[in-house]
This record gives C-alpha cells, sequence and structure tokens, in this order.
C-alpha cells in the first residue's frame, strides 16, 4: 500500500481555514459554556433553594446525561419545526457551549464548594451580603482551583467539535471530509486533521499552564 | 459598670438553640454594657463558640432575642432583613480562632476591604485607616505581605485590625489564642488588653486565665446554660458549682 499526501497539500488552504472555524467555534463555546457553568453552579449550591436548584440541577441532569450528538441534532433539525431557524455556527455553539457548561458547572460548584467556609463566616460577619462575598472573596479564590480542570474541558471541547461537521459547519473534521469526497484519500487526510487536532489540543493545554503560573504569582500561593 | 441611664450594647434574653434534636444553648440572658470586658469560659462543647456566633447570626437561635445597640438582631428565630442584618453585623466585630483571613489579599488589603467595600470609603482612606490600624496592632511594615507569608500571631493580629476597620461597638473573640504556638499567644492578648483599656466592649471566648483575671469585668462559665457569672477573683477562687471547680481543675492542670 502506498500513501499519497498530495491531496493534503493541494487542500491545505481548506484545512487552516477549517482549523480556524474550529477554534472559533471551540473559543465561542467556551466562552458560553463559562457564562452558563457559573451560573448553574452557583444555583447548585444551596439545595433549600428549591427552584433554582431544581431547575440547573435538571439541566445538568439531561446535558450530561445525553449524547452532545443528539443535543446538537435536536437545535439543527428540532428547532427549525418551530420556525426558529438558526446559522448553523450559531447553532454549534450554543449545542457545544451548553452541553460544556453542564461539566463546567460541576466544576464551579466544586471550586467554590472547596473554599474553606470560615472565608464566607469572615466576610459575612464584616456586614458583607452574600454577594460581595461571592464576588469579592469566594470567586477569586475559586477562579484558581478552576482552572486547570476548566482546561481539561477546553481540550474536551476542541475535540467533541469535530459533531459539529455534522451541521454542515465548515470546521477542521468538515473541510477534511471534503477533501476525501474527491481524493478518496481517507486514510492520509484523517491523519492529517488529527495532527492538526493534535497541535490544537497541544497548544490550548500550554497556553493553560502559562495562565495557571501567572495566576500563582503575586503572592496567592495557597 | 452599670449606671441606670447607660444602655446595655448587647442585650440576651432566654436564648435557645438547636442543632437538630441536640439543645445546645438553653435560657441564656446577659447584658453587656459599654466598654465591659466579659470572658467567657466552659469545656469543649458547652455551646461558647454558637452563643457567639448567635451575637452576629451566624448561627441563629430558635428561642428568645438579642438585641445589639438597641436594635432587635433576632427575636424567637426571625431575623432582621438582610439589609439591615448586614448594617448591625458591622457594629459587631469577629475574631475567629483560626483567623479566616482571605489569603488572595494582601495583609493591608484584608484590613481594608471591609471599609472601601461596605463603608464607601475612597481607596485611599481606606488605606490610610488600615495602615493606621495594621500600626496600632504592630504589623505596618508586612502590609504588602500576603496571609500565608506571617505566623499565628501575626495572622491574628490582622484579623484583629479588619475586624477594627468597620469601627464595631463591640468585639466578639472566639478562642483567639488558641490555634497558637505559646510563644505567639503573649502578642495577641497585648493587642486585646490594648483594646479593653481604650473602652472597646469585648466578648472573649478563652481558656487565658491571666487574661481573665487582667482585663475581665466579669467572667461566664458555660455548659449549655450560664452556670456561674461573677467577678474574675469570686468565680476563680470561690466557684460556687460543683461543675465549674472541676472545669478550673482541668484547665489549670495543663
Ligand atoms: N453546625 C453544627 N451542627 C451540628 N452541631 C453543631 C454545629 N455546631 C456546633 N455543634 C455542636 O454544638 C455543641 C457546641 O458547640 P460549640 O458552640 O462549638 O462549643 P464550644 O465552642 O464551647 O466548644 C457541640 O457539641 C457541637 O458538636
Ligand atoms: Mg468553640
Amino acid at each position: 500500500m502506498e500513501l499519497d499526501f498530495s491531496p493534503v497539500w493541494r487542500g491545505w488552504p481548506d484545512l487552516l481555514h477549517g482549523a480556524s472555524v474550529t477554534v472559533e467555534i471551540t473559543v465561542a463555546s467556551l466562552v458560553l459554556s463559562i457564562i452558563v457553568g457559573l451560573c448553574v453552579g452557583m444555583a447548585r449550591l444551596d439545595p433549600g433553594k428549591r427552584i433554582l436548584y431544581g431547575t440547573a440541577s435538571a439541566y445538568v441532569l439531561f446535558f450530561r446525561g445525553t449524547p452532545l450528538l443528539v443535543q446538537l441534532f435536536l437545535l439543527f433539525f428540532g428547532l427549525p419545526q418551530f420556525d426558529i431557524l438558526l446559522p448553523a455556527f450559531v447553532c454549534g455553539v450554543i449545542g457545544l457551549g451548553l452541553y460544556s457548561g453542564s461539566y463546567v458547572s460541576e466544576v464551579v460548584r466544586g471550586a467554590i464548594q472547596s473554599i474553606d467556609r470560615g472565608q464566607m463566616e469572615a466576610a459575612r460577619s464584616m456586614g458583607m451580603s452574600y454577594a460581595h462575598a461571592m464576588r469579592y472573596i469566594i470567586l477569586p479564590q475559586a477562579v484558581l482551583r478552576m482552572v486547570p480542570p476548566l482546561g481539561n474541558e477546553f481540550i474536551a471541547l476542541i475535540k467533541n467539535s469535530a459533531l459539529v461537521s455534522l451541521l454542515t459547519i465548515s470546521d477542521l473534521m468538515h473541510e477534511g471530509q471534503k477533501i476525501i469526497s474527491v481524493s478518496y484519500r481517507s486514510l492520509e487526510v484523517y491523519i492529517a486533521v488529527a495532527l492538526i487536532y493534535l497541535v490544537l489540543t497541544t497548544l490550548a493545554g500550554q497556553t493553560l499552564r502559562l495562565i495557571e503560573k501567572r495566576l500563582r504569582v503575586g503572592g496567592m500561593v495557597q | 459598670m452599670t449606671t441606670s441611664d447607660i444602655r446595655p450594647i448587647l442585650e440576651i434574653r432566654d436564648l435557645g438553640k438547636d442543632f437538630g434534636d441536640f439543645n445546645v444553648l438553653r435560657d441564656i440572658s446577659l447584658d453587656v454594657m459599654p466598654s465591659q470586658v466579659v470572658v467567657v469560659i466552659g469545656p469543649s462543647g458547652s455551646g461558647k463558640s454558637t452563643l457567639l456566633r448567635c451575637c452576629n447570626c451566624l448561627e441563629v437561635p430558635q428561642r428568645g432575642s438579642i438585641r445589639i445597640c438597641d436594635k432587635d438582631l433576632v427575636v424567637d428565630g426571625k431575623m432582621l432583613p438582610d439589609r439591615e442584618l448586614n448594617a448591625l453585623r458591622m457594629q459587631v466585630g469577629m475574631v475567629f480562632q483560626g483567623f479566616n483571613l482571605f489569603p488572595h489579599l494582601s495583609v493591608l488589603e484584608n484590613v481594608s476591604i471591609g471599609p472601601r467595600k461596605l463603608r464607601g470609603m475612597s481607596a485611599k482612606a481606606s488605606d490610610e485607616l488600615a495602615l493606621s490600624l495594621l500600626d496600632k496592632v504592630g504589623l505596618k511594615e508586612r502590609a504588602s505581605a500576603y496571609p500565608a507569608q506571617l505566623s499565628g500571631g501575626q495572622k491574628q493580629r490582622v484579623a484583629i485590625a479588619r475586624a477594627l476597620a468597620m469601627e464595631p461597638r463591640v468585639m466578639l473573640f472566639d478562642e483567639p489564642t488558641s490555634a497558637l504556638d505559646p510563644e505567639l499567644v503573649g502578642e495577641v492578648l497585648q493587642v486585646m488588653k490594648a483594646l479593653a483599656a481604650e473602652g472597646m466592649t469585648m466578648i472573649v471566648v478563652t481558656h487565658e486565665m491571666g487574661f481573665a483575671r487582667e482585663v475581665a469585668d466579669e467572667v461566664l462559665v458555660m455548659d449549655g446554660t450560664i452556670i456561674e457569672h461573677g467577678k474574675p477573683e469570686d468565680v476563680f477562687s470561690n466557684p460556687k458549682q460543683e461543675r465549674t471547680r472541676t472545669f478550673l481543675k482541668c484547665i489549670l492542670s495543663h
């Protein structure tokens, strides 16, 4: 058997474009997933607030308990039946963001709950409101502990984003498949696609290690 | 201390607190007058911490009432609404056994964050206030350090400065020296003595008998309720209750 990478070289600009779409969709989804994760994670701190806690828990149950592909198809093929037509890219971002947000919410909740309760008590005993104490005392400490698991989530998101190629989005995976459909060189193209994903995830991992290091300087050794 | 036209800063009436089925506090009544120093002693688990934590509603007592500065903090399990509760908590400083400093903030920020965020002071004014308080507890030169870089005694002095920054009317100390190495206890007690001499109203849970003898106007012995109270010399030399005698023997033998 002979390997022929010439279709990869010919299609290189398309693959790079696909890679940039993959990065865009991943970053946009991450932003959404962090916003959703923060809200849902904080909503699940106090089971006593029944409605908030219940709604947030139902969200986590659904998005962690069903396949991402099904969620994406529900958005992409299901919403048009209610006359809601979203661009494919938007569907991809919402789908990935909500899916990943359910995991991020657990990261957020875990990090907040890992902060010694004496911190909240000290803040409240000074007269701070719950919201102030969260914002100035608890979250700044919790965020440090969120960074490593969020890094893993970001990397998972890069890989999971390949599924949005099924929503006609021209991401890296989609561009690869287009090249295969005209060249029939599946092995070579998928090797190239895999390597580009590997570069993206490695870069992401290293960037996160850098951020983590930055956050730790300034005396915040803990 | 008790002059008829001076109102108590803290009035506790028939206080009762349960954790589930477990009755921690019962029938506690207590008046604390301005500038009075009350030392609370009692065996471990006798509800000393819980009593202090009730005084700023970190725990909510189910029965009885607590008035602070002539405001009802809690009456029969009903707390003040949040906004007023926060305002009243500013009047009540609390110092914890485990310090509970904010590790992500510098020493200066630990002290200045309260006045800046809660008392509406400018950055400059709150920094100046924080520096003067750090000076008072002997830590002005450590202003830019982080809590992790301090000894236990220094941490507790910062915690005292942090509480003072809210300009409280009364200070609650929950075993402020129990987590410290013996050689660091003195520096914290020194700060507390100075505070008492300035006329700060204080409730102090401690087993430092020397401090109690020297500074306390009144000593309370707790065991779920106040089993004995009086001047330190009376309680220590001449305890009326058998339980007090046993307890004192126990801590003095250490
Ligand atoms: N949050 C809580 N939930 C259940 N029990 C508690 C709680 N806090 C304290 N207790 C119990 O209440 C009793 C009194 O505790 P505490 O006030 O801390 O005593 P002290 O400070 O005198 O050692 C102890 O038996 C303790 O186990
Ligand atoms: Mg205690």
